[in-house]
């Protein structure tokens, strides 16, 4: 049995696949307290939590709160508006000032990919990884990797579809590490400008176009595309890429029915996937949110229960 | 002679004699023990040094002076980085006794009182010789050029935009056209600006699987490649700053057996470390050009072997702790190399059989020289500019005593071997780490 050894969650691509399928296995608890009525556990109490989101986050940051308060954590909310990197002071002076205030962790949102490498390195409190730029995005993969488990009683062996913005998409990249790690085969397709290339290096197969990257698939997880990607060049406009990439009625077709439809949110309807598909009987979307907030306190939980140690 | 010439005192130099040492001369590809002297800052023979101090080098390498043609001295602008009495401090203890300074300073030095001012200062304070170089165009705004021929009287030995790179094709083509009348030469940072804009890292595996935005080393070679074509229209030479990929080393090379006059430099750094470090997001692993995968690192010391480079150069760019202890994406790029370049190129390219002493030697002497028409070598009459080296020593790199007023460096406690001992300077040791011998820097 693994044990939990970390004081910080920071990527995916760090653990092992015992301490992936730890944290999986304690949310599947963490997933039954959450169907009780009362919800409650005092799981964290006594512990501060500091949600420090530089960049701004809505479903994320509720998830990671309402975990919080599930497991009777303190918590602080802090935004770069309301904290002092909008009056100069560098990130690290930040964060020493929050853990002076004798806080256990801090769960962060950064747009600089390594940002939470570089502070856990200097911090004695627990760095939890909420989103660094396009680097990783740790649980989301995880709540990605629970839903698939719930849905499908196993990773080893699936083949996994990402679609999108790969080359922009942390998600992407804690998904392939997570996902490789558990024995899934990868496959990532999109636009030939936002899928590298260099993701074959290390085992992942790259298509550029839908049919290839869905057909097989047991589990297609669809990118949010960005509107500003179009203005950098990187496919000539949304309309081309809804009719080239995007999932709707039409290519919905080559998905095997059994296959899982799944979306990190939040959704362009009628970009890279209509509502017919975002809706449909495949479409796992609204369970990956619910399942959130149980990943999220087993992260929590098993974070700070080795700081105790 | 008079003990004093209009009351000021007159110290007599002290002359030397360095016995038994290893003399490698690449200017003259000398390699042998032999003795040699030094009488009134000029070598002589050990015959003409009278009442001079016997020095026995046994085991070590006497050299000419080392030249590092590419330093960022930091002063005027940003003295809390670097000063030219720190920077020339740095350069002495590393082994170096002649050094240009990169001229994207704060103000730029685009101006005759720039170049004046730097002058002053480094006869004033500096520990070493240290050459100006100016900017090619205004404010390095790559719009107009500079006053090149002034710049040439007031003392300037290149022109560069380092760390800019003009990106206007005629602007370039004139600046060639132009200096050429003046015999300067033109050392290019070659960098596309919209090719790769905004990226932190080299463009390849690791920026893809750490999500960082990626400089590709087509970014450098377009620029490679226009450099080329502008010299051989031109007809004039062209120098290639700190190269980092294997397409600008095979386009210098192919461009070199066409006869275009094309020079190139290399830094230690990357020869010595590849992009996959940055997964450690260290700061001091930031770069510009960035540090670029094993097959580019292979090919720049494949460049040294076959003679493609000519130059080792630091790219010595200090900066402080708190530019550097930030996220990586904010952090400045650069990091010092002066007091670190002759232990990592002994151990990664002498120690691992790439290159012969008297190559590598060459690369800081003869390969420089040629650049910027110095003088280099231990021929008699000569300046005493005499660098000596321990080619084995064995020691840890110690960031904490370095010379620079900053740290910035990712060898921090690297294991090397070989370690500039003595830098003569016209025939005063300005550093000296040898048993009885006082430099004006002592060895910490």
């Amino acid at each position: 049995m693994t044990n939990w050894t970390r004081k910080d969650l920071l990527a995916l691509y760090d653990l092992d696949a015992g301490e992936i399928q730890l944290i999986l296995d304690t949310a599947q608890e963490f997933k039954k307290v959450s169907e009780r009525r009362v919800k409650k556990v005092p799981a964290l109490r006594g512990k501060t939590v500091v949600n420090f989101f530089v960049e701004p986050s809505t479903r994320t940051r509720a998830s990671f709160e309402l975990a919080e308060q599930r497991l009777s954590a303190d918590i602080v909310n802090m935004s770069a508006s309301t904290s002092s990197l909008s009056k100069g002071e560098t990130l690290l002076d930040t964060a020493k000032n929050i853990e002076a205030l004798q806080v256990d962790l801090i769960v962060m949102r950064h747009s600089a990919a390594g940002s939470h490498n570089f502070l856990a390195k200097h911090l004695r409190c627990g760095v939890i990884n909420a989103g660094d730029g396009a680097h990783e995005h740790p649980t989301q993969a995880l709540l990605d990797m629970f839903t698939i488990i719930q849905k499908k009683g196993r990773i080893k062996g699936l083949k996994v579809a990402i679609v999108g913005d790969i080359l922009h998409s942390r998600v992407a990249r804690s998904n392939i590490w997570g996902l490789l790690k558990l024995g899934a085969k990868v496959t990532v397709g999109g636009p030939a400008t936002l899928v590298p290339k260099e993701f074959r290096n290390i085992g992942v197969r790259v298509c550029d176009n839908l049919k290839d990257t869905i057909e097989d698939a047991d589990v297609v997880n669809l990118l949010r595309i960005q509107h500003e990607r179009q203005r950098e060049a990187y496919f000539p406009s949304i309309t081309e890429y809804s009719n080239i990439f995007g999932l709707n009625r039409e290519t919905v077709k080559y998905l095997k029915p059994d296959a899982l439809v799944m979306h990190p949110g939040p959704i362009n309807r009628g970009v890279e996937v209509e509502a017919c598909v975002a809706d449909g009987p495949q479409s796992v979307i609204l369970e990956q949110v619910t399942n959130g907030l149980a990943v999220r306190m087993a992260v929590l939980y098993l974070v700070a229960g080795c700081l105790e140690k | 002679m008079p003990a004093s010439i209009k009351g000021r005192i007159y110290t007599m130099k002290t002359n030397y004699i360095l016995k038994n040492g290893r003399v490698i001369d690449p200017s003259r590809k000398i390699d042998r023990k032999m003795d040699i002297g030094i009488r009134d800052g000029k070598i002589v023979s050990p015959s003409k040094a009278k009442d001079a101090v016997v020095i026995d080098l046994k085991g070590l390498v006497v050299a000419p002076g080392l030249i590092d043609m590419h330093v960022h001295l930091r002063q005027p602008g940003r003295t809390d980085k670097e000063t030219i009495k720190t920077g020339t401090k740095a350069a002495a203890a590393g082994g170096f006794t002649k050094i240009v300074a990169m001229p994207n300073t704060t103000p730029p030095a685009d101006s005759t009182a720039n170049i004046e001012l730097v002058n002053r200062i480094a006869r004033d304070e500096g520990v070493v010789k240290v050459y100006p170089c100016a900017c090619i165009s205004k404010g390095q705004e790559g719009k107009e050029m500079t006053s090149i021929g002034s710049l040439k009287k007031a003392g300037v030995i290149a022109l560069s935009d380092d760390g800019k790179c003009i990106q206007n094709h005629e602007l370039m083509r004139h600046v060639m056209e132009y200096s050429k009348s003046f015999g300067l030469p033109i050392l290019d940072h070659c960098e596309d600006e919209k090719l790769g804009c905004g990226g932190v890292m080299h463009e390849g595996t690791w920026s893809v699987l750490l999500g960082m935005r990626g400089m590709p080393a087509a970014s450098e070679e377009i620029m490679v490649s226009r450099d080329i074509i502008l010299a051989e229209l031109i007809k004039c030479r062209i120098h290639i700053q700190h190269v980092s990929t294997s397409g600008s080393v095979t386009m210098i090379k192919d461009a070199q057996k066409r006869g275009v006059k094309v020079t190139a430099e290399v830094t230690p750094h990357h020869i010595t470390l590849t992009d996959e470090e940055i997964k450690h997001f260290d700061t001091n692993h930031k770069m510009n050009p960035p540090l670029r995968s094993e097959s580019h690192r292979k090919a720049l010391i494949a460049g040294l072997k076959d003679g493609t480079i000519t130059v080792i150069a630091t790219d010595h760019a200090p900066h402080t702790e708190t530019e550097k202890l930030v996220e990586f994406d904010y952090a400045p790029c650069g990091i010092i190399g002066l007091e670190t370049a002759v232990p990592l190129c002994l151990t990664q390219l002498y120690h691992k059989k790439h290159l012969t002493l008297m190559q590598l030697i060459s690369k800081f002497t003869v390969g420089p020289a040629e650049v910027l028409g110095l003088k280099t070598g231990l021929a008699e009459g000569s300046q005493a500019d005499i660098t000596i080296i321990d080619p084995d020593l064995k020691h840890k790199i110690d960031a904490s005593s370095f010379f620079s007023k900053s740290r910035n460096t990712p060898f921090d406690g690297c294991e090397v071997r070989g370690k500039a001992m003595a830098t003569v300077v016209d025939g005063n040791f300005v550093f000296s780490c040898l048993p009885g011998i006082q430099g004006m820097i002592a060895h910490r």
